[in-house]
């Protein structure tokens, strides 16, 4: 397989509406690299499955152009799209056996017989389910299913290969293995392919790019470690991975830093990423997992008395839930090692920050 | 388990904790729940017992079994059991019969014994009421030569042949006559007068005229049903309401709206002339013919067709098709290789369904379908209400009963009526 495959995708200021009364998509731009896997995340109804549709085929465009290769496609029907797509459900066809579904891209597209059947074969091999040829498709389980419907997708060799929450109906330990099969897949094929999931986990494990959608509009588009550890806005800080808020006022900037003074009097530094000017609300987002208890002193910037309401033990790591600053929900992931100091319910103590790892967001987006 | 001899394990029945046999205690256990549950269909089924199949097992009983000669011509029938007819008898078979016929006049029965010969040999109800009328006078023997100077037709060997067929009250004669067929006079099968041959040929139109009715509902109802379980539900639901219109309006008044439209002073051919494609006296002939009968019961058993099919289409995903598409499938590939095949369920219901009703129907073909578009079931209502030879009625009724059933059969063999899905 050639890695010089894959196909690129751009949206150019793309709008839909369904009823001509509410965009569903919002002016959209999106450049897609050859060879790229995107993921489209975002809560249901936030867009991503119509762009998806869209790219696809299936539905119009109501404004703005969409181009595969640098080629408008608006008017290309899907049949000639090339396009190879992955449903939530499989859409394998129950009246045919894996061997026909694996067949018909390419029965359809007239190859010559012998090639169909070394294709099909090397593409159940591929998915490691040879032999499963002439089983019809209600025969296999949920993971088989799935590596079928990925093996049709992929076996007429398109560059592009669209893939729709695929893994939404797999129990937790299988859709593990599946996110990891499909990451190496792509990495052997060098396709491009554009995943939409609602699970952030999934979205963390498997895309070199993730776009994260709400209301119509992409929030943040970005590389994992960046999406995570530097959100863009209140919403997609809160989003992707757990995330303590804190609400106050801007009343210092200073280069990328600036003062916050929380509700409840005290004043924290913290990263300037969106927020307004002096005077601004903002909303201070810390990673649970940043936070020390009872920091050495001056070890950390910032320094706040907080107590504890609840532990929940997790075996690797304890949760603690602690009320700071007018929150009681600020929560608190302490590794559970040799060291750890006793906790209790009740008790209070400092917690602590870097103000590196404390951004400043726009009060409106969340 | 238990161990009987070394190396020898026998399985024994489950058994509950205190030594009750499992299937004993869940029959006990779910008893009260059955009970209850016959307890609710009771009344249906008698009902349905009572109106529906007695009836049709006393008419399945009738077309093999006519015991009017019997009954009401005793000694005659005793005569002929005993005496087989190899010519006209002598005089012991006509003093049985003189004797049966003055019983006759007395309990007024002649004319019923007179029709049912009449079945198998035309002028027969006259004979048996003339002489009827007469036999009072006869005082004693020789009663053949007084019943041969009375009217001489009973010296026709033919007649003693039809009377001693219908003296055995367990005939198949009637099956027979329901497929052109007669006995000859020496007791053979054979096929009636080319003439009189109708039964056969009814029988084919029937099956024939259903199955292109049953067609073109599936023509017609296909898209419409395809639409109904594609469409968003606002649309969908008003095209249902309009599917399901006819239903809420009597069939006679649809078979007559269709009457008041293909007529051929009907609001069709006023148009057709008043346009100019036809002149005043080109008008078409709609109705009153096979076309009638066709237009009409395809307009009314349509919404028969269209409900299984919708009923199917509705549990397609629309993925199914977008896959195809996606999968390089021009529309028409994608409807005939993935849509259609997982339709087929629907259309084998609505057009078994459709066939099914098309074969009985009877108020239709008979309003509109004039002489060529009559259908088996105005022969049988004809024999039920007007010859009142309810025998042949339901040896007519039962072969399309026959062909019903077999029908059926053959869906299941070839499609499997667990596919079926009415709804």
């Amino acid at each position: 397989m050639g890695t010089n495959k894959g196909a690129s995708v751009r949206f150019e200021s793309v709008q839909k509406s369904y009823d001509g009364e509410t965009l569903v998509i919002k002016d959209l731009n999106l450049d897609i690299p050859r060879g790229e896997f995107l993921t489209m995340l975002g809560p249901s109804g936030s867009g991503k499955t119509t762009t998806l549709m869209m790219l696809a085929g299936f539905e119009p465009a109501t404004h703005g152009e969409i181009f595969l290769n640098d080629r408008p496609i608006n008017d290309v029907p899907p049949h000639k799209r090339g396009i190879g797509m992955v449903f939530q459900d499989y859409a394998l066809f129950p009246h045919m056996s894996v061997a026909e579904n694996l067949a018909f891209p390419l029965k359809v597209r007239k190859l010559p017989a012998a090639v169909v059947e070394e294709k099909v074969t090397r593409a159940l091999e591929m998915v490691e389910l040879p032999g499963f040829g002439d089983r019809r498709p209600a025969q296999l389980s949920g993971g088989q299913q799935q590596r079928v419907a990925v093996a049709r997708a992929l076996v007429f060799d398109p560059d592009l290969i669209l893939m729709d929450e695929p893994l939404g109906a797999l129990d937790k330990q299988l859709r593990e293995q599946m996110q990891y099969e499909i990451k190496h897949i792509h990495k052997n094929l060098g396709v491009t392919v554009i995943y939409v999931t609602h699970d952030q986990a999934e979205a963390l494990t498997m895309a070199d790019r993730i776009a994260v959608f709400n209301d119509g509009v992409i929030q943040q588009l970005s590389t994992p470690d960046e999406l995570y550890e530097k959100p863009a806005n209140a919403f997609v800080a809160q989003f992707i991975g757990e995330n303590n808020r804190l609400n106050g006022t801007v009343r210092k900037i200073d280069g990328n830093v600036c003062l916050v003074e929380l509700d409840c009097g005290n004043t924290v530094r913290a990263e300037k990423v969106n927020v307004g000017g002096v005077g601004a609300r903002a909303i201070l987002s810390i990673r649970p997992e940043r936070i020390e208890l009872a920091p050495k002193k001056g070890a950390m910037a910032n320094n706040l008395r907080a107590r504890i309401e609840e532990l929940i033990y997790l075996g690797d790591h304890i949760r603690v839930r602690m009320s700071v600053s007018k929150t009681d929900d600020f929560v608190v992931k302490v590794r559970n090692a040799s060291s750890r100091p006793a906790l209790s319910v009740g008790e209070e103590l400092n917690v602590g920050w870097h103000s590196k790892d404390c951004r400043a967001l726009d009060f409106n987006g969340a | 388990m238990t161990v009987t001899a070394p190396g020898r394990v026998e399985l024994t029945a489950l058994t509950t904790g205190d030594g009750t046999p499992l299937k004993l205690a869940l029959a006990q256990a779910t008893r009260r729940a059955r009970r209850r549950a016959f307890l609710l269909v009771c009344p249906l089924l008698l009902f349905v017992l009572v109106t529906f199949a007695v009836p049709i097992a006393q008419m399945l009983y009738l077309s093999i079994n006519n015991p009017i000669f019997s009954q009401h011509m005793p000694r005659l029938t005793a005569y002929l059991q005993a005496n087989p007819v190899r010519g006209v008898p002598g005089e012991e078979g006509f003093a049985a019969l003189a004797l049966d016929l003055i019983d006759a006049k007395k309990n007024r029965t002649a004319a019923r014994v007179g029709v049912r010969i009449n079945y198998a040999r035309a002028g027969s109800i006259s004979l048996f009421k003339s002489t009827a009328r007469k036999v009072r006078k006869l005082t004693g023997p020789p009663y053949r030569e007084k019943l041969l100077k009375i009217n001489e037709d009973w010296a026709d060997l033919h007649l003693w042949r039809v009377m001693e067929r219908a003296s055995s009250s367990h005939t198949l004669s009637f099956y027979a006559a329901a497929i052109d067929l007669t006995y000859d006079l020496d007791g053979n099968l054979v096929q009636v007068e080319p003439e009189r041959r109708i039964y056969v040929l009814l029988f084919i139109r029937t099956w024939v005229l259903s199955a292109v009715i049953a067609f073109l509902c599936l023509l017609l109802g296909y898209p419409v049903a395809h639409l109904l379980a594609t469409l968003p539900l606002r649309y969908s639901n008003l095209l249902m309401i309009m599917v399901l219109l006819p239903f809420w309006t009597s069939l006679l008044v649809r078979t007559t709206s269709w009457i008041a439209l293909l007529q051929s002073q009907g609001v069709i051919n006023d148009l057709l002339v008043l346009l100019g494609i036809v002149g005043e006296e080109g008008r078409v002939q709609m109705m009153y013919n096979q076309l009638g009968t066709i237009v009409a019961m395809t307009h009314i058993l349509l919404p028969f067709m269209i409900l299984p099919l919708y009923s199917v289409m509705k549990t397609i995903p629309p993925d199914y098709v977008r896959a195809a598409r996606s999968l390089g499938a021009t529309p028409l590939t994608a409807f005939l290789k993935v849509y259609f095949p997982q339709s087929v369920p629907g259309i084998g219901a609505g057009f078994l369904l459709v066939f099914i009703l098309a074969i009985g129907y009877y108020i239709t073909p008979a309003l509109v379908g004039g002489s060529s578009g009559q259908l088996i079931s105005n022969q049988i209502a004809f024999h039920m209400q007007i010859s009142l030879n309810w025998s042949l009625a339901a040896a007519l009724g039962a072969i399309l009963l026959f062909g019903v059933v077999l029908i059926y059969w053959l869906y299941d063999r070839l499609i499997g009526i667990d596919n079926m899905k009415l709804g």
